[in-house]
């Protein structure tokens, strides 16, 4: 399965190569013989990784095909009684990840905290270790040594490493960790006592030919020991996690005020600056204020971003509104929006209201006209929106670079789907930019002449 | 638009009557348009508004569609019959189609929105104190929706008997452009017609606005009510 995944990432150059058969690895993406290797220094790869993206590193550095990589260390981990995956971890950990010089080993050596947490879940593995040991279950004590690697080295990576690796392992250990109802606590104690009872099964189905009553003595020497330690490092334990939470929630806090400073900088103390600059002219104070009123309360109180098109508007006349409301907010000129019939928007119609809301940004930062028209008319054949201003214009045939790009995202967008777009615009004589985009037979066709455009209707308190 | 369009050879400066409930908008509109008309008198609701308007008889009323005791509506209702030389310009900030139509239809010249710019109003006084209409690129827009309404698939299609009914497709033309944001004088040129053109074209629509006596119009109004 892993394998699939991994077919992709590296350049299969020789699949089906050679006119030798496909073997059975390689029906399955697994390609024994070595491919081109890419230079530069060893990094964990981001694409094609499963867990920290090792063997995919290796295999783009190396040449050799990832799932064969991966073969040999799950083979090896068994062979040697987890070595391997130590080894791994320890990779994990030293290897810096693609795009960066740091490896989270080093970021991990600064975390105090991190050190600690890997501290007492070895010392609480311990614990199990012990427990096992007395149950007689040899075969895990092999492991101990590879088990506390791996424990404490994830510990450590689950908190150093960049956040967008740590939200791919918070993706990774999704199924168990969010798995079933409950507080966090709960489900950690499910897992547990889960974690416990498969060693506890495991360890009494491999000394199953032992009696019965030969384990009461180990196991109250087990049951004083697990107290003990419960004893000595409990409140340890338990301040640690306390800690843990409280910076958790306070990270969490931290990141809910800068996305609320940088919306109330977007909006409000853009608007305010806006306002003082034209303290002289109140019908654009007012203007400015309400649009910012509107804007604010649907953030506050309906918990709408203000922003996207897509989510929000249901039909061409939303839509143009909303453009409206967006454009005289961010840039203090006024929008003087008119909508003729209605109907629903769709993918087309979409594109076409992004592309007129582009022209719009685009009059108000350019033409330095203080109103920008924006007509939009839904007829049964077609939908025609106009953006016009009536400010310094440019001679669209000498277009300077810097609007180019613009002009041709707003004719790529409509053209592409179908449309047409024209920008008509002299020196001086101001801007028009016309965007039809055809409608495609669909039942709503009535929506231009309807007395009730449906999607008029719930709007407005 | 520095130098506002005398319609109709007129000279004098027109004279404005001012009706709107905030102190603060009717000393906005006088001290901007001070230079350029002579404001004979103010009022601050429908009762005062009608006996200044009496008392005064001035050229042009601004009339802001939303008073406290009353629709601006009943102050052109009130006045028109004794003094239909008074023409009335409407004001007003919100849009509410239904509003807006009512005080066409009352009698109103035209409408425009009160972000209107100082010279643009002038140039709209003018226009209304020549007799011509008014239609800000909102009203266009209603009276297109309007009357498109009653085109396909109405029930009330039977009720195509009049003329007032329609609107010429030369007439839809004029007022899309208007809609579009086009003064009468760009529309003129785009339409290779005169500017006197338009303005027929546009007292011909205003006409039917207040003449028609399809209900579609005022339903279509009434339903916008809900939105």
């Amino acid at each position: 399965m892993e394998s699939m995944v991994e077919h992709d990432a590296v350049p299969a150059a020789d699949a089906g190569g050679g006119g030798h058969r496909m073997t059975w690895l390689e029906a399955r993406g697994i390609r024994l013989s070595r491919g081109p290797a890419s230079a530069g220094p060893l990094r964990r790869a981001v694409d094609g990784r499963v867990f920290g993206g090792v063997a995919a590193g290796v295999a783009r550095r190396t040449g050799f095909d990832a799932g064969l990589i991966r073969a040999v260390l799950v083979i090896g981990t068994l062979v040697t009684s987890g070595l391997f995956a130590a080894l791994y971890v320890a990779a994990w950990l030293v290897i810096p990840g693609e795009g960066t010089d740091t490896a989270i080993g080093t970021r991990a050596l600064t975390d105090k905290r991190g050190i600690g947490l890997a501290l007492a879940l070895t010392s609480l593995l311990g614990v199990g270790l012990v427990i096992a040991s007395a149950l007689h279950a040899a075969w895990i004590t092999g492991l101990a040594v590879p088990l506390l690697v791996c424990a404490a080295g994830l510990v450590l990576i689950a908190r150093n490493a960049p956040e967008s690796e740590r939200q791919y392992l918070r993706e990774l250990s999704d199924p168990v960790a969010t798995n079933g109802s409950g507080r966090r606590s709960r489900r950690l104690l499910r897992i547990g006592l889960a974690l416990l009872l498969l060693t506890g099964g495991l360890a009494t189905l491999l000394d199953g030919h032992e009696k019965t009553y030969q384990l009461l003595q180990p196991l109250a020497g087990v049951v004083l020991l697990v107290a003990g330690f419960t004893l000595a490092f409990g409140p340890w334990w338990l301040r640690i996690w306390r800690d843990l939470v409280a910076e958790r929630q306070a990270r969490i806090r931290a990141e809910e005020r800068a996305e609320m400073a940088s919306r109330v900088h977007d909006s409000v103390l853009q608007t305010l600056a806006l306002i003082q600059r034209r303290a002289d002219d109140p019908h654009q104070v007012t203007k400015l204020a309400r649009a910012q009123e509107r804007e604010l309360r649907s953030w506050l109180f309906d918990g709408r971003a203000p922003g996207s098109l897509d989510d929000e508007a249901g039909t061409v006349a939303d839509g143009v509104r909303l453009i409206q409301q967006e454009v005289e907010a961010q840039h203090g000129i006024s929008v003087e929006a008119i909508t003729v019939g209605n109907c629903e928007l769709d993918e087309e119609l979409t594109a076409l209201l992004a592309a007129a809301k582009e022209a719009t940004v685009n009059a108000a930062k350019w033409s330095g006209a203080p109103v920008v028209s924006v007509f939009a008319e839904v007829e049964p054949e077609s939908v025609s929106l106009f953006v016009r201003d009536r400010g310094r214009g440019f001679d669209p045939a000498a277009v300077p670079g810097d609007r180019k790009g613009l002009a041709e995202s707003i004719r790529g967008r409509v053209t592409r789907r179908g449309g047409t777009a024209t920008i008509r615009s002299a020196p001086g004589e101001g801007t028009e930019v016309s965007l039809v985009m055809p409608r495609l037979a669909s039942g709503s066709a009535h929506g231009a002449s309807s007395g009730t455009p449906a999607g008029r209707m719930p709007r407005r308190p | 638009m520095n130098a506002p369009h005398q319609g109709a050879g007129f000279t004098a400066r027109p004279r404005v009557f001012i009706v709107d409930d905030h102190g603060m908008f009717r000393s906005g509109v006088r001290s901007e348009l001070s230079g350029d008309v002579e404001i004979v008198g103010e009022a601050d609701d429908v009762a005062p508004a009608i006996a200044g308007i009496s008392r005064c008889l001035p050229d042009v009323v601004l009339l802001d569609v939303h008073l406290p005791g009353g629709g601006g509506q009943e102050v052109v209702a009130a006045v028109k019959p004794d003094h239909p030389e008074v023409r009335f310009l409407a004001l007003s900030a919100s849009d509410a189609p239904e509003d807006v139509i009512a005080v066409i239809r009352a009698g109103a010249r035209g409408y425009v929105t009160k972000t209107i710019s100082g010279p643009e109003l002038v140039d709209a006084i003018s226009r209304v104190a020549a007799g011509d209409a008014v239609f800000s690129p909102r009203l266009a827009g209603f009276v297109l929706d309007a009357f498109a309404s009653g085109i396909a698939g109405d029930i009330d299609r039977p009720s195509f008997d009049s003329e007032l009914d329609q609107l010429t497709a030369r007439e839809r033309e004029v007022l899309r452009l208007i809609a579009r944001g086009y003064t009468y004088r760009e529309v003129a040129r785009e339409l290779f017609i005169s500017v006197k053109t338009v303005e027929t074209h546009v007292s011909s629509v205003l006409r039917k606005l207040q003449l028609s006596s399809r209900h579609q119009l005022t339903r279509w109004a009434a339903e916008r009510r809900l939105t």
